[in-house]
C-alpha cells in the first residue's frame, strides 16, 4: 500500500468502441459504473481515443488506473496488469497525423510538464480482433471484463479504496446510443451492410471474422 | 519517360523510388511513394491509403438523432465537427430550423475546435519539421529572452530566468532516459535551420501551448455538457440556459459564461502574442523554402461555415468563406452546392473499386461500393506486402473526389485563398499584413509554409469570431430569448416517409460533408467525404494528381534516407489518418519507416 492513499483517483476506459476489441477499455468502464458503487473521490471516465484532451484529466488525478487494449504479443484474450514506469509511455516526432496521438504519448506529456499521477496502473487485454469497423467484443475480450474489473477492486482496495456491489453514477461514460448493449445489438446484418468493404475501407476478408 | 497531367504536373517515375509508410497496427494507413532524379529532386509523388472507414455499415438502419454520436467516434481529434456535420445533415433532411442561441454556441464549439486543432497541431506535431529541441539545450537563455522580447514585446513569460528553467526541464527529461519528445527524429540533418535561441523559445510556447489547451477544451465542456465527447442535439444543443440561476442544475449559468469570456481572451492573446510571431520568426529562417504549393495556386475548394444567422448557408452569410477557384483564376470564384450532383463526385479508376459504369463519377447520394482489390502488373511485392505500387493501375483504398472534374486542395490555406480572392475584409488584412511584414510577394502564399501560416492567421480570426457570437449571444439573451433547441420535429411521426440531406463544415483540415438518406425514421445511407478524402487522393480517370501528390513535386530532398521535406509538406496539411486507434504496446514503436530503392 502507498505510504498515503490518493486522494484523487481516475478511472479511464481507452480505445474506440468502433474496432471491436478496442472498445475494451470503454467497455470497462460502463460495466464498472453498472455494478460497482464507488467513493465519490474515484471517477470514471470514458477517454475514448481522445489523446491530448484527457491530459487535464491526469494532471488532476494523485492516482489512475486505466483500462485498455494492449498489444504485448499475449495469448488473445490475455489480461496484464502493469504499474507505474513498467506502463510504457512515449513520444513520437514522426508521427504523420495528430491523431497518431495516444494515450502514451498523453502519459509522457504529463511527465514532461511533472504533473503525471503519482500512482499509475494498466489492465490491459490483448485483442482477438480489431480489424472489424462496427463490430464489437470478441466473446474471449468480453469475457475479461468481469476479471478485469476484479483486479480493479483489488488494486483499489491496495491504494486504501473500497468498493461495494452497486452502482457509480457518471456524467462521463458514453452516450446511451453507443453503449455497448445497444451498439451491439443495433448492428444490421451483414446481408444489408457488408463486412468486407464499404466505400472508404476494406480489410482483407481472411481478417473478418465477424 | 515524363508524362504530364491535365493539371499541370510532369511526372517522371525513371528515379530511385522513395517509400514513407508509417507503421502501424492496423492496415492501410496512408503512404506514401516519391521518385527523386540524380538531384535528389522529387519528379513523381504517389499518396495511398484508407484514412477513413466508411460509416454506413453502422449507421444503416439507425436513429438519424443518434448518428452524431457515432460519428464523434470516427476520430480521436475532430469529434466535434463530425457530430455538428451530421447534425447539421439531419436538420437539412428534416427541414428543422435551430434558434439563434444555438448557432451562436454550435459556432463557438467548432470554432473552439479550430482554435484547439490549429495550435496543437503546431505546437505538438508540426513544429518538430522545423524546430529541433535537442538543438534547444544548447541555447543561451539570455539570449532567447532578447529574442523573444524583439519578436514579441507583449508576450510576458520573457525573463532569462524563465527561459533557464525550462531549459533544464527539458535536460532532465531527456536524462531521465525517456528520450520521449527526442525519440525518432532527424535531429542532425542539416534541414533544421534555426539558431538555438529560436529552438529553445519555439520549444518553451510548446509547453505554453500545452498548459492554453486544456483550457480551450473547456468550452466544450461548458456548452457540451462533458468533455470529452460532448454531447449534441439535432435541432439545436443540449444546454439550457439560465443566467438567473434559478432553473435546471447544469443550466448554462452567468458563472460559466463569463468562464467561457476569459478562454476567449486567452485565445486571443495567445494567437497574437505568441503563435502568429512564432510562424513569422521561425518562417523567416526557412523563408527560402518555397516548396510544397502544389494545387493551392492552382484549384481550392472550400464549403463555408460559421453561418452569422441560424439557418441560412448562403455564401454571403458565412464567415468561414465559401467558394471553389479553379486553373489559378483568383479573379473568379465559383459557387459550390453539394447537392448538384455535377459538382462533388467520386471517382474510382484509381482506387480498389469498381463502378458499373467505367470512368464515371459518382454524387455521395448515389455513391457504389463494390471493392475490388488488385495490385497493377508493375507493382512489387505482394498482395499482404506491398514494397512498391503501380500508380498507373489502382493503388489506394481512398476515392478520388472532384469538384466538377478537378483535383482541389481543402483546408486553412484554401480557406484563406477564397476568402482572399473574394475579398474577404479580415482575411485580406490579415494576409497583406503577414506577407508585408516578412516583405513576401503573394505567390509565398501558395507553399508548405504558407499552409501553415494560414492555419495560424486562422486561429486568430477564430478567436475574434468567438468574441463576436459571445457578445451576440449575450445580447440575445438580456434580448429575453434564452431558446437553445427546437424540438417541434422531433419525433418521427412528424418526419416525411423519405428524406435526404446534407451537412457541411469546415473541419480544421478543410471541407467536411456528411450525406444523409432517411427512410421510414431510420438511416437508409450515410456518406461521408472528409478533407483528408480530397487532400489524399490518388489519380483519376483524366491522369489529374491529387493534392497530397502535387505538393510533394519538385521539392529537393537532401538525405532520401531522411526525408524531413517530405514529412514537411504532409504534415502541413494536417491529414487526417487511421486515427482512433491505439493498442498500448511494450515500447515507443517507430511510426513511421523509410525505404529507399
Amino acid at each position: 500500500m502507498p505510504a498515503t492513499a490518493p486522494e484523487r483517483v481516475l478511472i479511464l476506459g481507452i480505445g474506440n468502441v468502433l474496432w471491436a476489441d478496442e472498445g475494451f477499455g470503454v467497455r470497462c468502464v460502463e460495466a464498472m459504473a453498472s455494478r460497482c458503487a464507488l467513493p465519490s473521490n474515484v471517477r470514471l471516465m470514458d477517454g475514448g481515443t481522445q489523446g491530448l484532451y484527457l491530459l487535464p484529466f491526469l494532471e488532476e488525478a494523485d492516482a489512475l488506473l486505466v483500462f485498455d487494449a494492449i498489444d504485448f504479443g499475449l495469448e488473445p484474450g490475455t489480461l496484464k496488469v502493469l504499474r507505474d514506469d513498467d506502463v510504457p509511455s512515449f513520444m513520437g516526432a514522426k508521427k504523420m497525423s495528430l491523431h497518431q496521438t495516444g494515450f502514451q504519448d498523453v502519459l509522457a506529456t504529463a511527465e514532461l510538464l511533472d504533473r503525471a499521477p503519482r500512482l499509475l496502473t494498466l489492465i490491459g487485454c490483448q485483442p482477438v480482433e480489431l480489424e472489424d469497423y462496427g463490430g464489437g467484443l470478441r466473446p474471449s475480450v468480453a469475457a475479461q471484463i468481469a476479471p478485469a474489473i476484479a483486479l480493479a477492486i483489488e488494486e483499489l482496495a491496495t491504494w486504501g479504496i473500497g468498493v461495494n456491489p452497486g452502482q457509480t453514477a457518471s456524467e462521463d461514460l458514453a452516450d446511451s446510443s453507443i453503449r455497448r448493449d445497444v451498439y451491439e445489438g443495433g448492428r444490421p446484418s451483414a446481408d444489408d451492410a457488408c463486412r468486407t468493404g464499404d466505400h472508404r475501407f476494406f480489410p482483407t476478408a481472411a481478417k473478418v471474422r465477424a | 519517360m515524363t508524362t504530364q497531367t491535365p493539371n499541370g504536373f510532369n511526372l517522371d517515375n525513371s528515379g530511385k523510388r522513395i517509400v514513407v509508410d508509417p507503421v502501424t497496427r492496423i492496415e492501410g494507413h496512408m503512404r506514401c511513394e516519391v521518385n527523386v532524379n540524380d538531384h535528389g529532386v522529387i519528379t513523381n509523388a504517389v499518396s495511398t491509403g484508407t484514412m477513413w472507414r466508411g460509416l454506413e455499415v453502422i449507421l444503416k438502419g439507425r436513429d438519424p438523432r443518434d448518428a452524431w454520436a457515432f460519428t464523434e467516434r470516427i476520430c480521436g481529434v475532430c469529434t466535434g465537427t463530425h457530430a455538428l456535420t451530421s447534425v447539421r445533415a439531419v436538420e437539412d433532411a428534416l427541414g428543422i430550423m435551430i434558434p439563434d442561441n444555438a448557432n451562436s454556441i454550435r459556432n463557438m464549439m467548432q470554432l473552439a475546435l479550430q482554435i484547439h486543432d490549429h495550435i496543437v497541431h503546431f505546437y505538438h506535431l508540426h513544429a518538430l519539421d522545423w524546430v529541433n529541441p535537442v538543438n534547444a539545450l544548447r541555447a543561451d537563455p539570455k539570449a532567447t529572452s532578447e529574442l523573444q522580447q524583439m519578436v514579441s514585446p507583449s508576450h510576458p513569460l520573457s525573463s532569462p530566468g524563465y527561459f533557464r528553467d525550462v531549459q533544464n526541464r527539458l535536460k532532465k527529461f531527456v536524462e531521465s532516459g525517456q528520450l520521449g519528445l527526442f525519440k525518432n527524429g532527424y535531429w542532425d540533418n542539416p534541414a533544421y535551420l534555426l539558431p538555438p535561441e529560436a529552438d529553445l523559445m519555439a520549444t518553451t510556447h510548446y509547453l505554453e501551448a500545452l498548459d492554453l489547451q486544456k483550457e480551450i477544451v473547456k468550452v466544450h465542456t461548458i456548452f457540451g455538457g462533458k468533455n470529452p465527447h460532448p454531447n449534441w442535439l439535432v435541432g439545436g444543443v443540449p444546454c439550457p440556459i439560465n443566467v438567473h440561476s434559478t432553473g435546471a442544475v447544469g443550466a448554462i449559468n452567468m458563472e460559466r459564461l463569463n468562464m467561457v469570456s476569459s478562454i476567449i481572451d486567452l485565445c486571443l492573446e495567445f494567437n497574437r502574442n505568441v503563435y502568429i510571431p512564432d510562424v513569422i520568426a521561425i518562417g523567416g529562417f526557412y523563408r527560402n523554402w518555397l516548396y510544397g504549393g502544389g494545387l493551392s495556386s492552382k484549384a481550392v475548394l472550400a464549403y463555408g461555415d460559421i453561418p452569422e444567422n441560424p439557418n441560412d448557408f448562403s455564401a454571403e452569410q458565412l464567415h468561414l468563406p465559401r467558394g471553389a477557384i479553379i486553373n489559378g483564376n483568383l479573379n473568379e470564384v465559383h459557387d459550390v452546392d453539394p447537392r448538384d450532383p455535377e459538382q462533388v463526385q467520386e471517382f474510382v479508376d484509381h482506387s480498389w473499386y469498381t463502378y458499373g459504369e467505367p470512368g464515371k463519377g459518382l454524387h455521395p447520394w448515389d455513391g457504389e461500393t463494390n471493392p475490388h482489390y488488385e495490385l497493377g502488373p508493375n507493382a512489387k511485392g505482394t498482395r499482404t506486402h506491398i514494397l512498391e505500387l503501380d500508380e498507373a493501375a489502382k493503388y489506394s483504398w481512398i476515392k478520388a473526389p472532384r469538384w466538377k472534374g478537378h483535383a482541389m486542395e481543402v483546408g486553412p490555406l484554401a480557406r484563406y485563398i477564397v476568402g482572399y480572392a473574394k475579398g474577404h475584409e479580415d482575411i485580406k488584412n490579415q494576409v497583406d499584413g503577414l506577407l508585408g511584414t516578412m516583405n513576401l510577394p503573394l505567390n509565398a502564399l501558395f507553399s508548405t509554409l504558407g499552409r501553415t501560416a494560414a492555419r495560424a492567421l486562422e486561429s486568430e480570426y477564430c478567436s475574434r469570431l468567438q468574441r463576436h457570437f459571445f457578445d451576440k449571444m449575450i445580447q440575445n439573451i438580456k434580448n429575453g430569448d434564452e431558446s437553445t433547441a427546437n424540438v417541434e420535429k422531433w419525433d418521427p411521426s412528424t418526419w416525411p416517409k423519405e428524406a435526404k440531406g446534407v451537412g457541411m463544415t469546415e473541419a480544421p483540415r478543410g471541407a467536411l460533408g456528411h450525406w444523409i438518406k432517411i427512410k421510414d425514421g431510420r438511416i437508409e445511407n450515410y456518406q461521408c467525404v472528409v478533407p483528408t478524402t480530397w487532400n489524399g487522393s490518388p489519380r483519376d480517370t483524366q491522369g489529374n494528381i491529387g493534392a497530397f501528390e502535387a505538393s510533394l513535386m519538385d521539392t529537393k530532398v537532401e538525405r532520401p534516407e531522411e526525408p524531413v521535406e517530405i514529412l514537411r509538406t504532409l504534415h502541413s496539411f494536417d491529414p487526417c489518418l487511421a486515427c482512433s486507434t491505439h493498442v498500448m504496446s511494450p515500447d515507443g514503436e517507430e511510426l513511421t519507416t523509410v525505404k529507399v530503392r
